[in-house]
């Protein structure tokens, strides 16, 4: 039924009201997928907007375009209604709610856990000393590894599926093809709703100026981090199918990921974290600042004790370091689907979806 | 703030002509300044509601397809104007616009293919991504780089003239006026719409009932200052181009999203709950114009479109949800109408409407399903108001922009009774009278804007140096 928004929340009732504005000029139609998707619809229920928000990749170029933003009587900010929206489905879709509430709004709550987390790692080197070992396993037994980062991996894994379960429920997504998975990895890997639509790129760091910083630095997180996670997972492989145990050379295959992956995770979160300082957190979920910027840094220390730990073989700087980076990989692992981390899931979905609605 | 600097080019106004025109000056090399009266949130005049630019092109250009000639321009303007045009500036505009289009690119402005809802266009019109705000942004970024100081809140309240000789601008800025002194001066600062003193003096008090569709700031302070001082003018002073847009939109700025496609569905009736225009005369693109004026000569300047359900979705989404009720009855009360009187109107529409409509209705075209024995007729898209639930837009005349500007030449140039002045040209809505003498034609105000602010630039430059 048109203009029935009785079943939103008020956050989703906000973007409604803008998005309705939006949806009477389109002017924006050429910037991200966001606006293609709005036009197809004249009325807009929770699971529209949930998808609508999910795209949303806030590169802000709709902002600095818009007619009606503030002191227009209008008062649009779309990027920040979808934010504020978006933030409000992973809250809602989370397994169980409440550490996604805290996660998600408490950047200090992050770095509680972070404390913990290597604190645990540290009281594990102590307490669970193996007798013998190469490298790493030398301060924490490959079975205590496992022990530890099998579910640290898995459960949150469970979580997440259940999240975006949700998610397809509430945006009516149909059967995923291959097709369809091909669209949404070509947008994701090119990052082609940061682009502007013309590959002039956002509008964050200065205001109404298009730059790639934010989309380039946004990739370098992506492959280094999915490079990172290669170079566990070719470690695994190595172990049990080939019998061949870290430590591993310089030019093995998880040490030829892990390095150029640490170092794109590092330097694209720095400069994340750098814009991020200069843009207008009115444009995207003020609140929520805090905890972003928390799971940014978290990203990067991951990288960069990674890094380091490499850098530091043979030294006695191993044992702290392992701590160190181990504990900040549990903490990132256990809050995935909590933190920020669960934006690319939820994203991945959008842009799946997307890609069904615009096959027919 | 402002210095005592002398300036090679001073640029009143701050749209896309003065943005033009400070830009084409500045790339000259002169030392430039912009003087824009609205606050930097604002800034941009009616250019920031703008979506297109109307381009003649020999062949596919840019995001604009096929071809446009400048005979075929001038014809679909000469519809508009019905003769009210300067034949030659208006092609000299036509003829200008094809090297304007790579000109914008070149300096920042971005084009998307035509929006979803206006295919019609995409030959003729290039639809700027993001719409016109985005085009200032840009122009407000280049002409920036390139040195202009650019001043908001700038609103200039007189020019001194020794003879056809400009020697100053006077410019209230930060709580003091000041007088400037530049070498040439160029005045790109719009109509007039926005003094609804003005405005209700020019057509009559009920114009105090219209809705300014676009900046609050368009007062025509300096065009009333130069044609006081006995620049010649040009253009209807009693008119404006108005449509009809939702009666809820706000007094000013409401810009494009107020527009209401749904007249050729509905029936429209006034205060009284009587009809009084053919709605389906022809399509909406090309009647949408007259509907102000119609609404405009109607008691309290308002009108009432009702629609059934059946025909919702056939026009594009209107950014205030309709008055809903299940009844005509029930919607006359929401809409403060004579309840009798609407149901007696669309009772009798109803049946003069064609019995049997099945297969012969097309929203998209002239289907000639006309009523019968009723006056005023509707003479397409008649199928009766009968299914709820029932839906009704308040409408009100819009005012897009005023006809009356300033007489230029072929240069830009703006002349007094005595002959051209030697230092002072125009460009934009203050000019557009010019070529434009009544109606309008879809993105020929970007055109007008940009083809004369680049001329008024060069020209103001090569003045200067």
């Amino acid at each position: 039924m048109p203009y029935d928004d009785t079943d939103l929340t008020p956050k989703l009732a906000e973007a409604a009201r803008q998005v309705e504005i939006c949806n009477a000029c389109r002017y924006c139609e050429g910037y991200c997928a966001v606006f293609p998707a709005m036009f197809k619809e004249r009325a807009f229920g929770a699971g529209d907007l949930t998808q609508l928000a999910n795209l949303c990749h806030n590169c802000r170029g709709c902002y600095y375009a818009c007619q009606y933003t503030e002191p227009h009587e209008f008062a649009l900010n779309l990027p920040a209604a979808l934010a504020e929206a978006r933030h409000e489905t992973w809250e809602r879709f989370a397994w169980p709610a409440a550490p996604a509430r805290l996660f998600q709004r408490s950047g200090v709550a992050l770095a509680t856990a972070l404390v913990f987390g290597i604190a645990a790692l540290f009281w594990a080197a102590a307490a669970l000393a193996p007798a013998s070992g190469d490298g790493f396993y030398a301060v924490l037994a490959h079975g205590t590894m496992v022990a530890i980062f099998l579910p640290a991996f898995l459960l949150p894994l469970v979580a997440i599926c259940i999240g975006l379960r949700r998610y397809w429920t509430e945006v009516g997504g149909q059967r995923i093809t291959l097709a369809h998975l091909r669209d949404a990895g070509r947008s994701a890997a090119t990052m082609r709703n940061l682009a502007g639509g013309q590959g002039q790129g956002c509008n964050f760091e200065d205001e109404d100026r298009f730059t790639n910083a934010r989309r380039h630095a946004h990739q370098a997180v992506m492959w280094g981090f999915l490079l990172c996670f290669a170079s566990t997972a070719s470690g695994t492989v190595l172990h049990y199918v080939f019998d061949m145990p870290a430590p591993y050379g310089l030019f093995s295959l998880p040490k030829l990921l892990g390095v150029p992956g640490g170092l794109l995770l590092t330097i694209g979160t720095a400069a994340l974290v750098r814009l991020k300082i200069k843009a207008d957190p009115a444009l995207g979920a003020p609140a929520l600042w805090g905890a972003e910027m928390a799971f940014v840094l978290l990203l990067g220390l991951t990288g960069l004790t990674g890094l380091m730990l490499y850098a530091a073989t043979g030294t006695t700087f191993v044992a702290p370091l392992l701590a160190i980076h181990l504990g900040a990989v549990l903490t990132f692992f256990l809050s995935t689907p909590y933190s920020k981390m669960a934006h690319g899931f939820y994203r991945m979905a959008a842009l799946i979806r997307d890609a069904q609605v615009k096959r027919g | 703030m402002i210095s005592d600097t002398r300036y090679d080019v001073i640029v009143v106004g701050g749209g896309n002509a003065a943005l033009c025109a400070a830009i084409e000056a500045a790339e000259a090399g002169g030392r430039v300044i912009l003087l824009e009266s609205a606050p930097r949130a604002y800034r941009g005049g009616n250019s920031r509601h703008t979506r297109n630019f109307r381009c003649m092109h020999d062949g596919p250009l840019s995001v604009l397809t096929d071809s446009y000639g400048e005979d075929e321009y001038f014809d679909d303007l000469m519809r508009v104007v019905k003769g009210k045009t300067d034949e030659h500036l208006a092609r000299l505009c036509i003829r200008r616009s094809e090297d304007c289009l790579p000109w914008m690119e070149a300096h920042g402005v971005r084009f998307q293919p035509s929006l979803s809802g206006t295919l019609s266009l995409s030959r003729t019109n290039a639809f700027f991504l993001g719409g016109g705000k985005a085009l200032v942004n840009a122009y407000y970024r280049t002409a920036e780089d390139l040195g202009v100081t650019v001043l908001y809140d700038a609103e200039v309240t007189h020019l001194h003239a020794d003879g056809n000789t400009v020697t100053g601008v006077d410019v209230a800025h930060g709580g003091e006026t000041t007088t400037l002194h530049g070498t040439s001066v160029v005045v790109a600062s719009g109509g007039f719409q926005a003094d609804l003193d003005w405005l209700a003096r020019a057509w009559g008090p009920s114009a105090r009932n219209f809705l300014i569709r676009g900046t609050p700031y368009n007062r025509g302070v300096v065009l009333r200052d130069m044609l006081d001082q006995g620049a010649e003018s040009v253009g209807d002073p009693t008119q404006c181009h108005a449509v009809a847009i939702d009666g809820r939109a706000p007094k000013f700025d409401g810009g494009i999203v107020t527009r209401l496609d749904c007249v050729p569905f509905s029936v429209v009736v006034n205060r009284d709950g009587q009809r009084f225009y053919d709605e389906g005369e022809d399509v909406w693109p090309k009647r949408y114009a007259i509907w102000g004026r119609l609404v405009a000569a109607q008691p309290d300047q308002v009108g009432f479109a009702i629609i059934d359900s059946k025909s919702l979705e056939l026009f594009m989404p209107s950014v205030f949800p309709p008055i809903k009720a299940d009844t005509i009855d029930g919607l006359a009360q929401q809409l403060g109408l004579p309840g009798r009187q609407l149901r007696d109107t669309i009772d009798a529409f109803n049946a003069a409407c064609p019995a049997d409509p099945q297969g012969r209705f097309h929203p998209t075209e002239l289907d000639g399903l006309a009523t019968d024995g009723i006056d005023p007729p509707k003479t397409n898209w008649a199928r009766p108001i009968t299914e709820p639930p029932f839906y009704g837009y308040a409408l009100r005349p819009g005012v897009t922009f005023t006809y009356l500007g300033l007489k230029v030449d072929d240069t830009a140039r703006v002349r007094s009774a005595a002959g051209p002045y030697t230092n002072l040209w125009a460009a934009g809505e203050i000019m557009a009278g010019s070529i434009l003498g009544q109606g309008y034609l879809a993105g020929f105000g970007m055109t007008i804007g940009t083809v004369f602010g680049r001329i008024a630039g060069q020209e103001a430059a090569a003045h200067a140096l």
